[in-house]
């Protein structure tokens, strides 16, 4: 769409709007440039836009829950099929409660458990924002669960039990940066929405933060530091990984290198290195040990190993930094699930491209050249070898290797 | 009837290094760009994996990355008094096809042209006078020198990470690299690659012979590497599989590996795969292209207009194009007039096969990357003196160990039975002990009024349009060059130990069905005078200014170096000439 025609259509849409559920309107520079940077921080477009569609924040992307799919709305100005007709109280309801316009109540597919953590005026700001953006007109039924989770009500049980609403309160034994870093990690970058283990009925492992989940087909690892799997990670290593999506380490890839696309590559430096600064401030349990893995299984895993896999991360493991992960640091490889070394070996991964690191290297797939049991040795190794992660068996890669070819993603 | 695309300010033709190269520099000066590339695109992880990167029979034998003689080929004579007939299946040169063009496939040998050579008929004729050379050589200077592309093969070398030694840096001659030269502004980005036993044991003969042996320039990495353009490469892993193949781990310099992650990243570029430009399209003046016209692959036909067209095919596309589009006029080789498709040249190679006391030695040829090995420029460019030897030109020669590959190294010594269980049994004994160099002698191969591409009278492809036509052969002078040093390069075996030394010297008449290798050069040359070449010095067409073509199709002729780095640093060096004069004034950049 030609630039001139676009502003066209939001000055129309503000026409629209009568301008009176916009209260920090376009002229209101410092607000909208506000509101854009924690949009990028909340990752707002990940979940409101189609990948490859065009249209940003238009909704309809497919949110895979444990409990079904939610498909995210149009936050778009569009007063019919978008949140245009919205008060701003309207806006900061659904943001920071959970509450939709009807006065229904939101999935937590919605981050609201940590967008809570934003201000009010933290909110107006990213409204404000997305007030500029093009109206785009596309009706979206969110809404696609079995019966009985498809019914809203239930969901105020389940904030009585998950959700503690409020603002995030700066600790005062702590630096400034830490505060910052802890702002950004626990409210608008909802980081445990991923990170934090779940209970049976999806609400955050309150014991257990950001200690690791798997969703949607990924491992979200532990991220703690102390003696989780970050101990070994500097702070500038937490922090290039979040800017660049590389380090010395690990590539972001999957989910995680759409988070650091979209989202965090957009931060400043100094706000990526002050979640670094909070993230290595949390400590978590030390990796369970495992050494029981068959010897037979692991003399077959390291030949395939120096076979197909050395040529890029070293016979020792230890790759190349900011291209090819280091095996023996990475987070995702010797975590306790499997589920993304399964994936990354049988599917290939394709690692995040940023203006820092704009090389994207990507791994190629192995699925169609090992079979089960190969791919099951190869994954043992490189998990207890250098690590303590536990083996894998060859019924979890056949599982695995069965989900992946369900899955669309 | 062409459906019209909306305008771009540039359409680049052929997405190679060199498109790639301009691409990303016009790119960079704010203009919107669209590149049209032929082939497929193309990625490391999802089009050569380790996996199967090296398959020797898919990609060698099979020549899976290359394009398909029945999309388009050539026809082919030795003489003009022959009938040229169409080729089916590559022989002495390998057309690239597909993003990343033959920056995918190449060795990585990554060399600068001597200073003489861009002057080389003012400087032959100075040292030898003008009746030394040939009457129907039609050598020429290149209307640029080396001074002036420095800066540009100073560029592509920081661009790839090229490991070498530099010989001479500012004038300073430095111990174990290239004494011939020309001053380098600084050294070369990463040291030389590790060197296996039989380079190392070439260069200690070569020394003992009184040369001055340095490592090849190589555009596999020698160390992890970041390009300027933020762009990394990993460490070579020495896998021997280069040439013919793409990189599996990144460590080969290639547009995908170097510039393309950059590249796409830009708001203002665009690229069209699978699509293949048929012509330039011109005004009614025929002084202005207007844009390009191209096919995609359900046989429509799209016009893709465009204020400036870069053409950057290969070589023999690029003469094609050139010729179909009525750009310049063609070159008549009776009359001697014309020059769309005179000066083509190709390269003078041989070898020398070397069979050693399997006791004695193991050399794993199988250790190797496409460009790791030992040379000596003695013998190259006008580094010695001619006078007694009558002939021009010369090349680099040395043991460069690109692989050992299990189809194609199967060296046995002369006589033994070309199969059965004596042939095997000589492969056998003979695999680790026995050389033959996977780049040997790589000479010169100068200009001649026979040897150009013209419109082949009979053959047309599937559009109907007349395909290129080659004539080519080789002459007396590069045959006693080749001779000369073939011999010269064959010492060094024989100090080496070797126990029978086995000289392939190249002969004519040129053969296209056997591998040589794939520089063409020619065609569409650059250089002072509209009478005799194609294109100015900042490679922009003499006919039509709103048009560049790149490539080795610019060179005059052909040197005794492998020709990337001077494709690159010429893609470089008019990608500046566009951005610093062509934009300002839109034009013939030189007075005619």
């Amino acid at each position: 769409m030609v630039r001139s025609e676009l502003l066209a259509l939001m000055v129309a849409a503000l026409i629209a709007s009568g301008g009176a559920a916009v209260s920090a309107g376009l002229q209101d520079f410092a607000a909208v440039e506000r509101g854009r940077y924690l949009a990028n921080a909340a990752d707002c477009g990940s979940c409101h836009t189609v990948p490859g569609s065009g249209q940003r924040f238009a909704g309809g992307r497919p949110i895979e829950t444990p409990f079904g799919v939610l498909v995210a709305p149009n936050i778009t100005p569009d007063r019919e099929t978008g949140i245009g007709a919205w008060s701003d109280e309207e806006f900061d309801a659904a943001v920071r409660h959970g509450i939709r316009r009807d006065g229904k109540r939101l999935y937590p597919a919605m981050p609201y458990p940590y967008f809570t953590r934003m201000s009010r005026q933290d909110v107006k700001d990213i409204r404000a924002y997305l007030s500029t953006v093009a109206p785009t007109h596309n009706a979206i039924a969110s809404n696609r669960l079995p019966f009985p989770l498809n019914i809203r009500l239930m969901m105020a049980a389940w904030d009585k039990l998950y959700f503690a609403p409020g603002e995030f309160h700066a600790n005062s034994s702590k630096s400034d940066e830490w505060n910052r870093g802890a702002y950004l990690v626990q409210g608008p970058g909802h980081c445990g929405a991923c990170h934090t283990p779940k209970t049976l009925l999806g609400g955050d492992e309150s014991s257990a933060p950001l200690q690791g989940y798997t969703l949607q087909g990924w491992v979200a690892p532990d991220i703690t530091s102390g003696e989780g799997p970050l101990a070994s990670w500097s702070t500038d290593d937490v922090a290039q990984y979040l800017k660049t999506g590389h380090n010395r380490f690990a590539a972001a890839a999957g989910l995680m290198g759409e988070v650091v696309d979209l989202s965090t590559s957009k931060l400043s430096d100094a706000d990526v290195k002050a979640m670094a600064t909070y993230l290595k401030d949390v400590s978590g349990p030390k990796a369970a040990a495992d050494s029981s893995v068959d010897q037979k299984v692991l003399t077959a895993g390291g030949a395939i190993y120096q076979d197909l896999c050395s040529a890029c991360h070293k016979s020792d493991g230890t790759g190349v930094p900011n291209l090819i992960p280091d095996l023996s640091h990475a987070a995702t490889v010797d975590t306790g699930d499997p589920t993304t070394v399964l994936r990354v070996i049988l599917q290939g991964a394709q690692s995040v491209a940023t203006d820092r690191e704009p090389t994207g290297p990507a791994m190629p797939a192995f699925g169609w050249q090992l079979n089960d049991a190969q791919v099951a040795a190869v994954a043992s190794y490189i998990r207890n070898h250098w690590g303590k992660g536990p083996a894998v068996s060859e019924e979890q890669v056949k599982t695995e290797r069965a989900a992946l070819h369900a899955r669309t993603n | 009837m062409a459906r019209k695309l909306p305008r771009k300010d540039v359409v680049i033709v052929g997405l190679g290094w060199t498109g790639s190269i301009m691409a990303y520099e016009i790119a960079g000066a704010g203009l919107d760009v669209v590149a049209i590339e032929r082939g497929p695109w193309r990625n490391t992880a999802t089009d050569f994996p380790p996996g199967y990167a090296a398959d020797e029979l898919r990609y060698r034998i099979r020549h899976e990355l290359f394009l398909r003689p029945d999309q388009t080929t050539f026809t082919f004579r030795n003489k003009m008094s022959q009938t040229a007939l169409p080729i089916r299946s590559w022989g002495a040169f390998m057309p690239p096809n597909g993003v990343g063009g033959g920056g995918v496939h190449w060795n990585a040998e990554t060399w600068r042209f001597l200073p003489s050579d861009f002057v080389l008929r003012k400087h032959l004729t100075e040292r030898y006078g003008a009746n030394f050379l040939p009457e129907d050589m039609t050598i020429q200077d290149w209307g640029i020198t080396y001074d002036e592309l420095e800066p540009h093969y100073d560029r592509f070398e920081y661009l790839c990470g090229t490991s070498g030694q530099a010989g001479n840096v500012k004038g300073k001659i430095i111990e174990g690299g290239n004494p011939f030269e020309g001053p380098r502004s600084r050294p070369y980005p990463n040291p030389p690659q590790d060197q296996p036993f039989s380079p190392t044991l070439f260069a200690k003969a070569a020394h003992d012979l009184g040369y001055k042996p340095f490592p090849q320039p190589s555009g596999n990495m020698s160390r992890a590497y970041q390009n300027p353009l933020g762009v990394r490469l990993g460490p070579c892993t020495y896998c021997g599989f280069c040439e013919w193949f793409g990189c599996g781990n990144y460590s080969k310099a290639s547009p995908q590996t170097t510039i393309l992650p950059a590249l796409i990243r830009k708001p203002n570029f665009s690229a069209r795969d699978n699509s293949e430009v048929v012509r330039i399209d011109l005004d009614g003046t025929g002084k202005r292209a207007t844009g390009v016209t191209f096919v995609d692959t359900d046989g429509n036909e799209w016009e893709q207009p465009a204020d400036l067209v870069v053409l950057s095919a290969y070589t023999i596309f690029n003469v094609q194009l050139l010729l179909l589009s009525g750009i310049g006029k063609p070159y008549d080789a009776q009359a001697n007039t014309g020059v769309i498709g005179r000066n083509f040249t190709h390269q003078t190679t041989s070898d020398v096969v070397s069979f050693f006391d399997p006791a004695k030695f193991v050399f794993n040829p199988f250790i190797a990357s496409g460009a790791i090995g030992t040379c000596i420029d003695e013998f190259n460019g006008d580094n010695f003196d001619h006078g007694p030897h009558g002939f021009v030109g010369g090349g680099y020669m040395g043991q460069v160990q690109t692989n050992g590959r299990p189809i194609e190294t199967t060296p046995v010594p002369p006589g033994t039975p070309l199969w059965g269980a004596q042939w095997k049994k000589a492969v056998k004994e003979n695999y680790q002990s026995a050389l033959k160099p996977g780049t040997g002698v790589h000479g010169s191969m100068y200009s001649y009024r026979d040897v150009y591409v013209d419109l082949d009278p009979t053959y047309k492809d599937r559009f109907g349009r007349p395909l290129a036509r080659i004539t080519m052969d080789f002459h007396d002078n590069e045959i006693k060059q080749n001779k000369f040093l073939t011999d010269k390069f064959a010492e060094i075996f024989q100090a080496m130990g070797a126990r029978q030394v086995h000289k392939e010297y190249r002969k004519g008449p040129y053969d296209i069905t056997k591998y040589q290798t794939t520089h063409l050069c020619g065609g569409a040359i650059m250089g002072t005078d509209p009478a005799t070449s194609a294109l100015n010095r900042y490679l922009q067409s003499w006919d039509v200014p709103n048009l560049f073509v790149l490539g080795a199709s610019a060179f005059p002729q052909n040197a005794g170096y492998n020709p990337t780095g001077t494709v690159a640093a010429l893609a470089y060096w008019a990608a500046d000439a566009i951005h610093g004069k062509y934009l300002k004034n839109p034009g013939q950049l030189i007075n005619g």
